[in-house]
């Protein structure tokens, strides 16, 4: 997916005054945000579990390796083939060299946020390979040519009769109006790609170490489908999402679909274990597993490696007022909200996204509801201070700093200043005490008036007492 | 040096492990203890507790005292949704007598046109109403994902409090572990557009169990 992130405050700009936009994000929390809250009210127990899942995450990374050759042993040992890739280059680059291998002229994917890091669609399509989105909401995004704004509900920012007009336009068919209509349109259309395709393509939420398998949670059934059908099954993950054992799985996936959909469970889980065997008569013949680095082991060991615990839940941006407010495409990349602040600057890099460890009022929801307890908060302040360390912060914060510093350090300027602003405020407050247009300060005062101050400042007003009172009989 | 020895490299040093650490001991001891960690207490009737999470998943459960009720309560599942009174089960159900109850039944995988599959399942988990079922050369998962109507035979004796004990049984099949294992709650849905909560995406629109009590 091509990176915007640096547009970040353009783009929120915008996003602001897009009223169908925001009528979308106000449903969001409406479902998602109470659906997790009425879910974890259900788990008398929950702060164990949620501790539990938090520790279980963090074993695993500190031991990595072993798990993921665990992992390949298995996988390998019940069929799988498992490949390696170090970027995202090299995930499309085999995805492709396997396209040519087993003669494959369409796929069919299952929703995989990974595929998007790596802008597979346009890698297979350049290579002659019809890639045909599965998942309902990923499927209007491809017609629409647009990308998700949610890691779970990819395309919230779009509006029911934004998708008819995409679908009268794009299927030929009768414009439809109802949702279910659509939904059975959209199943109709995607039946005999689905029974057609050579290569079915998906993610995987968790790979199991213990068994070799691979792990999909879904809604649609597409998961399902693109598992089961196409002769070849390409799954493709992060190397971090190696789970050990089935009863640590369990405790996983008791806490995923409670913070993403307010679900107990999904409708699906699929776990797919090698190849078809023996006598099956269906299931793939040809099982691949691309595990992908891409910028992963950068942040193992360094003081970035909670954020790796990540499940992809998307609660932290469902709580985020950010979010909330300007929806997923001002991020700029695959991953919005809070983990997406913190995943864009470490996978792409730090000066690729300088808006986005400071789009957070720190308020700590994301931190609250994180169902692995990441600290987002605290990683996004390690971010600003490595902003400020590597020299990244624009030129007017860091001089207004160091001006403000020096004034700060000397009290008697300090005191000057300050009483001939403090006048200087009164006076532009005029009648109605309100400043509606500060010079430098724009940003502030676009969305709001300023009180003025009354004239004079604090530490006048404190000496003027002292006097009065003392003064006393 | 290959990417495979490259990503272990940075990891190995990013975690600065050394030989020797016991570390590669305490994850083998991990992986072979198969520990639980705290979950909710599921008490009392697991069939109960089934019910409740299952209907709330918008599956329908019909009961029969016996296997030789499960072909009367399908051709009456059938009517009673005016679907076609025709069929395609897994091997395993083919020996039951549909013939009586005017149910012409198939037993071979589904196939895109099939409007019904009859499948049993594995268990069935009372924690969250969820069927179980593996693959397996008698058990095409596509029975239960292709047609618009998947029927699921369950044992009451079948269901267990939660997918750890799910994974226990599982252990001790055969083929351990099954090519594929697929837990279904409920009917296909989606709430992508507007979310707006609609069934039959792309799996079977209804769900119904017929749950056997001997
Ligand atoms: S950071 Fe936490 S809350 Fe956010 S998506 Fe990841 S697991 Fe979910």
């Amino acid at each position: 997916m091509q990176l915007t992130s640096h547009q970040f405050k353009a783009r929120s700009r915008e996003k602001l005054a897009d009223a169908n936009l925001q009528g979308a994000l106000k449903k969001l929390q409406g479902n998602f945000v109470k659906g997790r809250a009425d879910r974890v009210a259900e788990l008398e127990n929950f702060p164990a579990i949620r501790d539990a899942a938090a520790a279980i995450r963090a074993r695993t990374l500190d031991h990595l390796d072993l798990y993921l050759e665990e992992f390949e042993r298995n996988a390998t040992a019940r069929g799988a083939v498992v490949h390696w890739a170090g970027t995202t280059e090299d995930v499309n680059r085999i995805v492709c060299e396997l396209a040519a291998k087993y003669d494959v002229k369409k796929a069919v994917k299952s929703k995989s946020m990974v595929s998007e890091e790596c802008a597979l669609n346009d890698a297979l399509e350049a290579a002659g390979v019809q890639v045909v989105e599965t998942d309902l909401g990923e499927y209007i995004l491809q017609l629409a040519k647009e990308a998700p704004s949610h890691i779970v509900a990819p395309v919230v920012h779009k509006s029911k009769d934004q998708v008819s007009d995409l679908f009268a336009d794009k299927h030929h068919l009768p414009r439809k109006t109802g949702i279910p209509e659509l939904c059975k349109e959209a199943r109709e259309q995607l039946r005999p790609h689905f029974v057609s395709a050579d290569m079915g393509i998906s993610g995987a939420n968790f790979i199991i170490a213990e068994t070799g398998s691979t792990l999909i949670v879904t809604n649609e059934g597409n998961g399902r489908m693109v598992t089961t059908l196409p002769r070849v099954h390409v799954a493709i993950t992060g190397i971090e999402k190696v789970v050990p054992t089935l009863e640590d799985l369990s405790t996983l996936i008791r806490l995923l679909p409670r913070h993403g959909t307010g679900q107990t469970i999904t409708n699906y889980i699929s776990v797919t274990t090698g190849p078809r065997r023996a006598g099956d008569t269906d299931g793939p013949e040809h099982f691949h597993i691309i595990l992908l680095d891409g910028g992963r082991t950068r942040l193992l060991g360094s003081d970035m490696q909670d954020m790796l615990r990540c499940i992809r839940c998307g609660a932290c941006m469902n709580h985020c007022p950010v979010y909330q407010s300007v929806g997923g495409h001002a991020y700029g990349w695959v991953y919005p909200g809070p983990m997406g602040s913190i995943l864009t600057p470490t996978y792409v890099g730090l000066e690729n996204a300088l808006d986005l460890p400071n789009a957070s009022t720190l308020c700590n929801q994301c931190g609250v509801v994180c169902p692995v307890k990441i600290p987002l908060p605290d990683l996004m302040r390690k971010l600003r201070e490595k902003q400020f360390e590597q020299g990244l912060k624009p030129k007017q914060e860091t001089w207004g700093l160091t001006l403000w510093r020096w004034t700060a350090q000397r009290p008697r300027i300090y005191a000057m200043l300050t009483q001939i602003a403090a006048r200087v405020l009164a006076v532009m407050g005029g009648s109605d005490k309100l400043i509606y247009n500060l010079p430098c300060g724009g940003g502030w005062t676009d969305g709001r008036d300023m009180p003025a101050p009354q004239g004079r400042t604090f530490r006048e007003l404190y000496k003027a007492s002292r006097i009065t009172s003392t003064s006393r009989p | 040096m290959s990417a495979r020895e490259n990503i272990l490299g940075r990891i190995r040093t990013s975690l600065r492990r050394a030989d020797g650490d016991g570390v590669a001991e305490r994850v083998r001891a991990h992986l072979g203890a198969h520990a639980l960690s705290p979950r909710p207490q599921i008490t009392g009737d697991l069939g109960a507790h089934f019910r409740e999470k299952a209907l709330a998943l918008s599956t329908s459960i019909a009961d029969v005292a016996d296997v030789h009720g499960v072909p009367s309560a399908v051709a009456a599942y059938l009517s009673l949704n005016q679907l076609p009174m025709g069929a395609v089960c897994w091997s395993a159900l083919a020996g039951l007598d549909w013939v009586s109850h005017g149910v012409v039944m198939e037993a071979r995988p589904a196939r895109e046109s099939d409007k019904v599959g009859v499948t049993e399942v594995f268990c069935a988990i009372a924690e969250t109403g969820t069927l179980m079922t593996l693959s397996g050369a008698d058990t095409p998962p596509v029975t239960s994902l292709l047609p618009e109507t998947h029927i699921a035979v369950l044992h009451a004796s079948q269901i267990v409090p939660a997918m750890e004990e799910a994974w226990q049984h599982l252990r001790e099949m055969p083929d351990y572990p099954p090519r594929a294992v697929n837990f279904i709650s409920g009917p296909s849905r989606t709430a992508d557009i507007e979310q707006t909560l609609t069934f039959g995406a792309h799996g079977p629109y209804r769900v119904h169990v017929i749950l056997v009590h001997s």
